[in-house]
């Protein structure tokens, strides 16, 4: 760690500083696979700047045993993006973009879990990328809603060609957006509170 | 042209028997007693090929403390840094005279979630910080809560 002085630190800039009142905070995950616009999503949407947190982990046995002798852990640091928005004086959203392979899911506690709810964004030139990531969902039973990035030379399916192909049910939403958009990103957010919402009512009338 | 084809997937008993209340927010495949000797403490699934956490700060804390951490509990400081603080924590004192998420504090500190939480571990011990625990999804979801997050995010 190259950690000198606490003088070197450089602390949120003065308007991003949180209220003295803020006391609780949320979480929502946008989880995709490589390039297909979490952090531009996490970045449109955001009140600061999209900062990274990292965790440095060993993976054992992936290292070939050499002359330094028998640890032959290798160490990965990943990353994960992520934005904030105030809802109100006391209550605060994050927004984390992760990557999709689970395997590092577990190095922040109870990242999927915790959270209210998750978009999976996909991109329709590797739908199959986003298998996975959605197969891992529907077994932990995070609530999620997809959203497919309008790039340019993707195919372009109908959305229910889209619902066929995830083999996702009738109430998961599926949209469009444009990640690069504030209002099309806060429109996927409304809609995955929407769906959060239908859900809370249902089982509270049940 | 046709897309390529997912098969459905059911929820695992397993993970749909956590307590989602629970304050600590634990992943059911965190690992719960720290990371450096972490590979025993995995279920079954996840034992081959499961990275592990590496630590690099030690800590004289029990390390069980650490789960109930989050990325986005707020600390807030309550004092100011004692002469006898390391470097990082006299850092985390400074930029928590307001609320910070420990995800935030990982970023301007640059240093890993797991050496941010040991760090803030001990400080929670030295009463030095607050945590303010995050609101996690419950079995029960909280409607106004809900509702709440909508408003706000139609004022962006
Ligand atoms: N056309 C189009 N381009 C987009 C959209 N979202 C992101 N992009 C572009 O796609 C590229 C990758 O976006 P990122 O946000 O970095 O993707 P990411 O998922 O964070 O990528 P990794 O973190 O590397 O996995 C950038 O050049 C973006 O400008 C979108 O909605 N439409
Ligand atoms: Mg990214």
């Amino acid at each position: 760690m190259d950690f000198k002085s606490s003088d070197t630190v450089t602390g949120p800039r003065a308007e991003d500083h949180l209220p003295q009142t803020a006391q609780a905070a949320v979480k929502i995950v946008i989880v995709g696979g490589f390039g297909v616009g979490k952090t531009t999503m996490v970045g449109s949407v955001s009140e600061i700047r999209p900062l990274t947190t990292e965790e440095t982990m060993t993976q054992a046995g992936v290292g070939v045993d050499d002359n330094y002798g028998s640890d032959s852990k290798t160490a990965t640091t990943v990353a994960m993006d992520f934005g904030r928005i105030s809802i109100t004086e006391q209550l605060v959203l994050y927004l984390f973009g992760t990557p999709g392979q689970e395997r590092f899911w577990f190095l922040w506690n109870g990242l999927f879990e915790g959270a209210l709810g998750a978009v999976v964004l996909i991109d329709t030139r590797r739908l199959e990328v986003s298998f996975d990531v959605i197969g891992r969902l529907e077994e932990r039973g995070v609530p999620f809603v997809v959203a497919v990035n309008d790039f340019p030379d993707a195919p372009r399916y109908p959305i229910e060609d889209l619902r066929s192909a995830l083999d996702l049910p009738e109430e998961i939403p599926i949209m469009k957006c444009d990640a690069r958009r504030r209002a099309s990103s806060r429109d996927v957010l409304m809609t995955l509170m929407r769906f959060l919402h239908s859900i809370a009512m249902a089982s509270a009338s049940a | 042209m046709t897309p390529p084809q997912r098969r459905r997937r059911l929820p695992k008993e397993a993970s749909a028997k956590i307590p989602q209340q629970a304050p600590e927010g634990v992943s059911p495949h965190a690992p719960k007693e720290g990371g450096a000797q972490g590979g025993e403490n995995q279920t079954a699934d996840q034992t081959e090929n499961q990275p592990e956490r590496l630590f690099v700060l030690t800590s004289q804390v029990e390390d069980g403390d650490r789960a109930s951490l989050d990325l986005v509990t707020l600390i807030v400081a309550r004092a100011d840094a004692p002469p006898t603080a390391q470097p990082e924590q006299s850092a985390v004192l400074r930029l928590c005279g307001s609320p910070l998420s420990v995800a935030e504090l990982s970023a301007y500190l640059n240093l890993p979630f797991s050496v941010v939480t040991a760090l803030l571990t001990e400080l929670l011990t030295a009463e030095l910080v607050h945590a303010r625990a995050p609101i996690v999804r419950s079995e029960l979801p909280d409607r106004s809560l809900l509702e709440a997050v909508m408003h706000g995010l139609q004022k962006l």
